[in-house]
């Protein structure tokens, strides 16, 4: 068996149940795979090769029966793994080395999951790209003159180039669903405060959520089961009404009688014909398998990337004030004196769109500009939020829009032009303002063989409802079927 | 509201964050852009009486019990430290003579 690194971590986890195959193997499998492609796309900042094969050998000795036993998992370089590097693509954070794991991880672990390595992303998740990394951009499998999406490109590219059975993202305004859609995989965000945050290094904390991203949708509904469910260590982490975190149950091949809104908003002149299209055609499929289709708005759409740039630069200013080479990380050569070391450590630690992101939280935040910027984007979240309630309450199950504008852009396209760079999360944003869970499937391909995802958004807490949509459409399709040639 | 770069440097030194020239007129330019875009707030004619959202779900406080717990021992916590002295982070003199 050498083409295990194909599979996806259910039909993995159906094989080791019958014995037929190892965990070794698999994770042989996978680092062998990673080893001949990684080259190209560049998904991994790390590579633990041995402490994965000695994960692997204590997950098929212990008896335990682990949901995710033997599977390896990639995790996005922001999640603290205790004594492993942890740096956020970031050269402020060279050579840290968390000394806990996020809750996540200790999740992951007792379900007998294997960690693969740390993915690349945008320094701090700051971007849309994966070019914003200190260490090297990652490139789209689909065509590696293209990003693969951010912040969590190196997530996204990763399980698409199969260097990864499934990943974990993080979502702050669209870093889990935007790369999933443009490399053609799934990714979810979850409700806020569904999956712990402990030991995920802050980014916007009122926005940040840490969620799936795999090969189909029965493994982010796999994967999301073991990582959601309360945390005493996350004040912001909420307890589950009912035991609601078994999402496997929700996959059915049936959406008769679902009502789907679509806001007219997010289907605006000048967007990509290409994804127009093809977002369309999945709206048409929902309605021949008998789900019912509605016109929604969200009226205050237009508003989202204007406010989450006040409220998660403003967030992040504060966020970031730890670095300051003080405990750990970076510290500037020879300081003069305590300010010099400061100012010196976090000019030479933080590139320059954490430095843009930095400085314009610091300013919405700073005396005299409160009320004009701060508290003007939260009162205008709320606007965006009561959007949502709206919709929900009228009956709809979940709002289908496109994930993203366009489909996996050049590298270097728009990186002389942060405003063009934030655009690109025009269909994310809201989401994480308002709170809900949102996941992103793959729809379609453009022309030229580049994958497009379509967004389905639900009220909080209804990961189930997500799911049972998303897996219908996914069996009625065979889009996953194709796979990047490298 | 445009930023003069006087403006890039004092919000720079709010930051803690040393600029190169080149970078003070890069960001002035860049963050005017920004600010411009963000303007598009100021055409909303919002009610004064709508509530700011800070967080997506209703405010209550989570209490726990106030219990001493085993933490990470002092050599663990000083194990990143990019400069130490004994069980301390080592920084330059903070306090003047």
């Amino acid at each position: 068996m050498n083409n295990l690194y194909l599979l996806t971590a259910h039909q993995l986890l159906d094989q080791l149940r019958t014995k037929s195959v190892s965990s070794e193997e698999i994770v042989e499998s996978v680092y062998e795979r990673a080893g001949s492609v990684d080259k190209k796309v560049k998904a991994y900042v790390v590579l633990e090769r041995e402490r994965a094969i000695k994960q692997a050998k204590e997950s098929s000795l212990n008896k335990s029966d682990g949901k995710l036993k033997g599977i390896p998992v990639a995790v996005k370089d922001n999640i603290c793994v205790e004594g492993e590097l942890t740096t956020c693509a970031s050269k402020i954070l060279k050579g840290f080395r968390p000394p806990y794991n996020a809750t996540v991880i200790d999740r992951l672990l007792n379900a007998g999951a294997v960690l693969m390595g740390k993915t690349n992303m945008d320094e701090f998740a700051f971007g849309s790209s994966c070019e914003s990394s200190s260490y090297y951009p990652t490139l789209n499998p689909w065509d590696l003159e293209r990003i693969p999406g951010g912040s969590s490109g190196g997530s996204a590219a990763a399980v698409a180039a199969d260097e990864a059975i499934m990943a974990l993202g993080s979502d702050t305004g669209g870093s889990i669903r935007q790369p999933a859609a443009l490399c053609g995989v799934v990714g979810m965000k979850p409700t806020y405060g569904r999956v712990s945050r402990y030991g995920l290094i802050a980014f916007a904390s009122s926005l940040d959520q840490i969620g799936p991203i795999t090969k189909d949708v029965r493994d982010a509904a796999l994967l999301l089961s073991v990582i959601a469910g309360f945390d005493n260590k996350d004040s912001t982490s909420v307890s589950p009404k009912k035991d609601e975190t078994d999402y496997l149950k929700f996959l059915e091949n049936d959406v008769k009688g679902i009502k789907i809104g679509i806001p007219k908003e997010y289907f605006v002149s000048g967007m990509d014909k290409e994804v127009e299209r093809a977002v369309r055609e999945a709206v048409t499929l929902f309605r021949d398998l008998g789900a019912e289709v509605v016109d929604v708005s969200l009226p205050h759409t237009e508003y989202a990337v204007a406010v989450y740039y006040i409220i998660a630069t403003a967030e992040a200013s504060s966020n970031l004030a730890r670095f300051d080479g003080v405990q750990y990380g970076y510290r500037c050569g020879n300081p003069e004196n305590i300010l010099d070391m400061y100012e010196r450590t976090r000019g030479e630690g933080f590139g320059p769109e954490a430095k843009r992101r930095i400085m314009l939280g610091t300013h919405v935040l700073s005396s005299g500009y409160y009320d004009a910027y701060y508290l003007k984007a939260q009162k205008v979240r709320r606007l965006i939020k009561d959007d949502f309630d709206r919709v929900f309450e009228s009956g709809v199950d979940c709002i289908l829009t496109p994930t993203s504008p366009t489909a996996a852009f050049k590298v270097g396209e728009k990186s002389a032009d942060p405003l063009s760079m934030y655009l690109s999360d025009i269909f994310t944003i809201s989401v994480n303002l308002a709170g809900v869970p949102a996941i992103s499937v793959p729809c379609g391909f453009t022309k030229s063989n580049l994958p497009i995802g379509m967004q389905l958004i639900g009220n909080f807490f209804e990961e189930g409802k997500l799911f049972k949509a998303a897996y219908t459409y996914e069996q009625n399709t065979d889009w996953r079927k194709r796979k990047p040639k490298l | 509201m445009s930023i003069k770069e006087d403006k890039v440097r004092y919000i720079a030194r709010l930051a803690r964050i040393k600029l190169s020239e080149k970078e003070v007129k890069l960001f002035s330019h860049q963050l005017d852009d920004i600010l411009a875009y963000v303007e598009k707030l100021n055409k909303l004619n919002i009610q004064k009486e709508t509530p700011p959202m800070s967080h997506p779900h209703l405010p209550s406080n989570p209490w726990r019990v106030d219990e001493v717990k085993p933490s990470v021992s002092s050599e663990t916590a000083l194990k990143n430290a990019p400069q130490r002295r004994g069980d301390f982070f080592q920084v330059p003199k903070i306090i003047e003579d």
